[in-house]
């Protein structure tokens, strides 16, 4: 099935299984979602809770946000869509200052189950503000969980977790996978962790690291390199920046010895950062290269299509990245 | 609008009594009394270092508290921003605990871990006081729209204050409330200042009542936040209908605090923005006062049973302090206890 149906479906079980949950947002239920991931749903539960349970919002980033913390801190599930994560830049105090820091400022007493979800990302020419995540933003933050998956499978299993983890959780979609297709576990109990990278792609030469839709311009770059050049790379896919899954890319750099970590997102100050300072602090010894770092251009994304091209790390981007690491 | 209790130089009645027993009332003086002598000797131990951060005073505000608290039932919620003494104790909460958690200690209502802006109190509705302005209405609403949500007749009150009124994310709040018609009771506690900045000098419209009615399709009154019997009545009026109705209601309560905006703002930073006359004229006022005069002249209590319970009150806050003082700090491990539920 398509990613997009893959998180419906994982919503609809877990509406199904706890009456708690809840889904709101802008044109989630009337209008069927503006990507059609909640298509259906405010049909399905249009009998209960007075409505409640599929919920049109005003369009009022810091509101929504607010409104289903303070639903969560009172016992609900709740799960707020954002229409794209670059609106979200609206909550960020409700997201950092409240849900992120309740559960701590009360000692333990009062909790958060709320998942924030939403594609984000660049897509096709939506210019400066529509075309960010800023992902490496809510990872800086103590009490929130960070969640980029890359498949459908990775879609349901990880929203599924989402959804029934009771810490506010960050789940970042992307637009340009909503209509990728792949297998997808039937199982209304599969779920997938938290904290376990993906080995996507097994190699010897070097690890390339990286999550969401850049995953897969890992691998196609991996493909490439093999037939071109017969490098082997092992293409790790993070699924989730917050717990991260260190040991997963320390064993492959320990194995490989050269490291690529790759994300779509601004390279300066991005996870990418982080990712290179951790693999330097638990493999220093087992690298033969310094990491290379793979990231967006530091520009605000241009509307024009080949510019537009140029500031989105591309296979060419990681192909040159690897040839410099085993240099 | 409820009649006058009382003017400054007029005998109060005993129908502004309301029908009130005895036990009732005592408590409600109790609970402000409570309030005041809690509140009191903090900017000493503030001083000695053994409070820190931000520390604000609810002191001449008593009467809307104990109006409003005292009037809750089972399953009713409540969340404030920092100013939040007076809620905790109204509340019931431990006043030990509650200084405790003011000089930081594990013993505190959230093992030191918040703070004087922090309190909380879960089993007793409390979900907190919060440090950023206007910040807390949202989750007010997201509380009321959760009890709307499970069926159930309680109701959650969001208090702020005046400052608050221009955030944001109050007018995306109170319009969802009024949209969505969920049971959240927005306490508006109009001191006349955002911090040093006096209503008419933050807001284009002063007329709150009037901005919210007309603004998000929710019903409104003013009260005079300084005669705890005139909240109380109000609040029991409006906590009726809203159980009845389930629909969202916006409270302005008219008070003043006598105390800077917090311990930073002394005498001297508040001559920027007060006269000391003011602080008179309202003092003339004072709730706990004004109370006294209303239960001594109904013959409703005495001088000496009064005085009594002063004295009880300021016992309570010295064990509370001996209490707070004696307790153990947070052990160092606490530090990365609950960042998250699961790791």
């Amino acid at each position: 099935m398509r990613y997009a149906e893959a998180l419906r479906l994982a919503m609809t079980e877990e509406m199904e299984r706890d009456p708690n949950v809840f889904l709101c947002g802008e044109e989630v239920a009337q209008y069927q979602g503006t990507f059609r991931v909640t298509e259906g749903m405010a049909d399905r539960f249009k009998d209960e809770n007075h409505g409640l349970r599929v919920l049109d919002t005003p369009i009022s980033e810091a509101g929504i946000a607010g409104l289903v913390t303070g639903a969560a801190m009172a016992g609900l599930r709740p799960i707020a869509e954002f229409m794209t994560w670059s609106f979200a830049i609206l909550a960020l105090d409700q997201i950092v200052n409240h849900a992120a820091k309740i559960l701590y400022m009360t000692n333990g007493q009062i909790k958060v189950p709320v998942v924030f979800r939403g594609p984000a990302g660049t897509g096709n020419q939506l210019s400066a503000q529509h075309s960010q995540s800023l992902e490496a933003w809510y990872a800086h933050v103590p009490g929130l969980k960070v969640v980029l998956p890359s498949t459908p499978a990775d879609a349901k299993g990880l929203l599924k977790t989402a959804i029934r983890d009771d810490n506010p959780v960050i789940f970042m979609e992307h637009a340009g996978l909503y209509s990728q297709r792949g297998e997808v576990p039937e199982d209304p109990n599969f779920t997938v962790p938290f904290g376990v990278a993906a080995v996507r792609r097994e190699g010897k030469d070097v690890s390339l690291i990286s999550y969401s839709h850049a995953v897969g311009v890992c691998l196609s770059a991996a493909e490439k390199l093999w037939q071109e050049a017969g490098l082997s790379c092992e293409v790790i896919d993070l699924r989730t920046l917050l717990p991260l899954d260190m040991d997963t890319v320390l064993r492959s750099v320990q194995k490989t010895h050269r490291a690529v970590v790759v994300q779509e997102e601004w390279k300066n100050v991005g996870f990418v950062s982080e990712l290179a300072s951790r693999i330097y602090e638990g493999a220093f010894d087992d690298l033969d290269a310094p990491i290379e770092r793979v990231g967006g251009p530091f520009v605000p994304m241009p509307y024009s299509k080949p510019l537009e091209r140029a500031a989105i790390p591309g296979e060419e981007d990681v192909i040159s990245a690897v040839k410099r690491a085993v240099a | 609008m409820a009649k006058a209790a009382t003017t400054e130089h007029n005998v109060p009645s005993r129908e502004a009594l309301q029908g009130l027993d005895r036990a009732t009332l005592l408590r409600l003086m109790h609970i402000m009394l409570l309030i005041r002598r809690f509140e009191e000797p903090c900017d000493k131990y503030y001083r000695a270092g053994k409070m820190g951060g931000y520390i604000h005073y609810y002191i001449g505000q008593e009467a809307v508290a104990t109006g409003i608290i005292p009037l809750f039932q089972p399953g009713d919620l409540m969340i404030t921003h920092y100013r939040d003494h007076g809620y905790a104790l109204a509340l019931g909460t431990d006043p030990k605990r509650v200084m405790a958690e003011l000089f930081g200690r594990a013993t505190g209502v959230a093992g030191g871990k918040g703070g004087s802006m922090h309190l909380v109190d879960v089993e007793r509705g409390f979900l907190g006081g919060y440090g950023i302005v206007g910040g807390t209405i949202p989750l007010g609403v997201g509380a009321a729209f959760a009890l709307k949500y499970q069926g159930k007749k309680n109701i959650c009150a969001s208090i702020f204050g005046d400052g608050s009124m221009q955030q944001g994310v109050v007018h995306e709040s109170m319009n969802m409330a009024g949209l969505y018609k969920v049971p959240c009771l927005f306490v508006l506690e109009n001191n006349g200042y955002a911090m040093g900045t006096a209503v008419a000098r933050h807001s284009a419209q002063t007329d709150f009542v009037k901005r919210v009615t007309a603004g998000y399709n929710i019903k409104g009154e003013s009260v005079d936040g300084m005669d705890v019997l005139a909240v109380r009545a109000a609040t029991n009026r409006i906590l009726a209908q809203m159980r009845e109705t389930g629909e969202p209601y916006f409270l302005e309560a008219r008070t003043y605090r006598y105390a800077g905006h917090g311990y930073a703002d002394n005498a001297q930073q508040q001559k920027f923005y007060r006269t000391e006359a003011e602080i008179d004229k309202w003092r003339k006022r004072d709730p706990i006062e004004h109370f006294r005069e209303q239960l001594l002249a109904a013959g409703v209590t005495t001088e000496a049973e009064l005085n009594a319970m002063d004295e009880e009150c300021k016992a309570i806050v010295a064990d509370a302090i001996e209490f707070a003082d004696t307790s153990p700090f947070p052990s160092p491990d606490s530090l990365y206890e609950h960042v998250y539920t699961d790791m």
